[in-house]
């Protein structure tokens, strides 16, 4: 008998629906699994009373029949969006014992349509990182590990207590970020669906910022189903984000009609990769095998600008950051450092933000700045703006040619484990975000999910790229994927 | 190969308002000149007579009525500040 936190959303919507459980029980099996799974540091800030509040609310819309698709549905919020009178500090230092005044417009969606908070989810500090080392509250532990070998993994990042969560089914599903595989690359190292949707699609209003023109909220599952659920609660058009897209929201349930048959799917060569590994090159071509299987047409396609999307994310995305960061100043909330006799107010900011920042994000912030200076402007960051253009034109011409949808390695390896990377430079680490980035940069939806194991039974994602707006056809053609790939692999408790 | 020296280091950090102790100055320097040295193959793409990306998508921000929605908060607003007094944010004295 599967125990209530391991059910699907869907198969959870509809024992509720049917009342065969309520809310109440199921958001008590997960607070009990949160409670027993400390060694993930998964949920850094728990709220059991406002989740049990908000599941006995939800007990009594399901029994007037006014229950949404959410209603009752027990989730995670990642740390970077705001919720109203909880903790939330973006796993940085300089926000500790923040408590917003406000609800973000996700998180607020969420909470109307009935799903039940369990609590703030761990992450890398300001979303900046792939492997959640960068958080001030430590590193989330992946609940997956290699055959025989107890070493501690990453679950990757920066959405990796979401990743983590949802994998060890603390939670049903998880809200996460992506700016530039925030959501995908931990999903696929967790084995969990992740999607990213087109840019515009999710109101960024009350999201803590990285890079405002790359950043897009998504939701993190266990099926395909769930997050076609879970993404219609998320988006719609939100006058508080002027970058909204003000655009009817299809209904993506209802497209997983699991007929992909006459779709045309592009695989890109300038993914195929020196030193790929084998088994990345394997599960990508069974993929592309299986969309063949299921009537649709695969042919080869060229984007060629794909080489230069990740120094130009680097380039743009930390210079929106030190944009973004300056607010953080130890003025309006958050850290102040404590000051010496005779500091005025520049040491103040100098000193709050060597103290609030990791080493990371001071990184970034500092990349950015350099970026943007005077005399290095036109260099770096509008070189990157342009390329930025050609990268998106050689997506708008794939598709223009007809092809439907893209299929791509998720990440360039498997989980590695936590420490792994201390020694390496920080490009290195830049590199597990070479298949995503491209996407964030085109402003495409994309989304992550697994279809098989390593060598060493770790869960590997492959990625699938939709035309803008186009996230309905996007779940379906994942929807066969998943199908036809068949995963059913779950991490060995151990914890 | 790009090279940040110790002077530009320190300039950048003084810029971005974050203290860097002289001793950390060489491995910043370091670290920034390797990613910088990274971004520099953007230089061998041909980006001749295109215009840098402003919006990814192709719409029109939206505009508003120029009127006050809210307000009146100001307890609200004042909430997390690290020092606040009579109503306002208290930082440390700016002008002599």
């Amino acid at each position: 008998m599967t125990a209530p936190n391991e059910l699907t959303i869907a198969e959870a919507r509809d024992a509720l629906r049917r009342g065969e459980m309520t809310s109440v029980e199921l958001t008590e099996a997960c607070l009990n699994a949160i409670e027993a799974a400390g060694a993930l540091n998964a949920f850094v800030h728990k709220t059991p009373e406002i989740a049990l509040d908000r599941a006995r609310a939800a007990d009594i819309r399901l029994q007037q029949g006014d229950a949404p698709a959410m209603c009752g549905i027990p989730v995670g919020i990642k740390d970077l969006f705001c919720t109203e009178g909880m903790p939330s500090q973006a796993a940085s230092r300089i926000l500790s014992g923040f408590r917003p005044e406000y609800e973000s417009t996700v998180s607020a969606q969420l909470r109307d349509a009935g799903a039940v908070m369990l609590g703030k989810l761990n992450m890398d500090e300001f979303a900046m990182g792939s492997s959640n080392e960068t958080a001030c509250y430590g590193p989330v532990v992946n609940p997956w590990r290699r055959c025989n070998d107890d070493t501690a993994l990453t679950p990757g990042g920066s959405s990796g207590g979401s990743a983590s969560a949802v994998a060890a089914n603390l939670c049903l599903g998880a809200t996460g970020t992506d700016t530039g595989g925030s959501i995908r690359q931990p999903a696929a190292f967790t084995g969990t669906v992740g999607i990213k949707p087109t840019y515009g699609r999710c109101s960024r209003w009350g999201i803590i910022a990285f890079a405002s023109s790359l950043d897009q909220a998504g939701p993190m599952t266990r099926t395909v189903q769930d997050a076609a659920i879970m993404l219609q609660a998320m988006c719609g058009h939100d006058a508080k984000d002027s970058t909204s897209a003000d655009l009817p929201v299809p209904d993506f349930e209802a497209a997983l009609t699991g007929d992909i048959r006459g779709k045309r799917i592009g695989l890109p060569r300038e993914y195929r990769m020196d030193g790929m590994p084998d088994e990345i090159e394997k599960l990508w071509a069974d993929g592309a095998q299986m969309l063949r299987d299921a009537g649709a047409e695969v042919v080869d396609i060229s984007l060629p600008h794909t080489k230069y999307a990740l120094p130009a994310y680097y380039v743009i995305a930390p210079a929106e950051a030190s944009s973004n960061l300056a607010r953080y100043d130890g003025v309006r909330y958050g850290h102040r450092a404590k000051l010496s006799q005779g500091d005025g107010i520049t040491e103040m900011y100098e000193k709050t933000r060597a103290e609030g920042f990791g080493p990371e994000v001071q990184r970034r912030v500092m990349i950015g700045t350099y970026v943007l200076s005077a005399g290095f402007y036109d260099a770096y960051y509008n070189r990157a703006r342009k390329v930025r253009a050609l990268i998106k034109r050689d997506f708008d011409q794939v598709f223009g040619d007809g092809i439907d949808a893209i299929l791509t390695p998720a990440t360039p390896s498997a989980a590695f484990g936590l420490g792994e990377m201390a020694d390496a430079d920080p490009v290195q680490m830049y590199l597990n975000d070479v298949f995503t980035v491209t996407v964030n940069l085109a402003g495409l939806p994309g989304i992550a999910l697994p279809t098989g194991l390593d060598r060493q039974g770790l869960p590997l994602g492959l990625q699938l790229i939709g035309q803008p707006w186009g996230e309905a056809d996007l779940l379906n053609v994942a929807h066969v994927l998943e199908r036809a790939a068949g995963f059913v692999a779950k991490p060995a408790r151990w914890w | 190969m790009s090279t940040i020296d110790l002077e530009t280091a320190r300039r950048v950090a003084k810029l971005a308002r974050i203290r860097v102790p002289d001793d950390n100055l060489p491995a910043l320097a370091g670290e920034l000149s390797q990613i910088l040295t990274f971004m520099e193959q953007l230089n061998e793409v041909d980006v001749e007579g295109v215009e840098p990306m402003t919006s990814v998508t192709p719409m029109r921000l939206k505009r508003r009525a120029d009127v006050v929605t809210e307000g009146g908060m100001q307890d609200r607003i004042l909430s997390n500040a690290p020092e606040a007094r009579e109503g306002f944010f208290a930082v440390p004295k700016v002008v002599e």
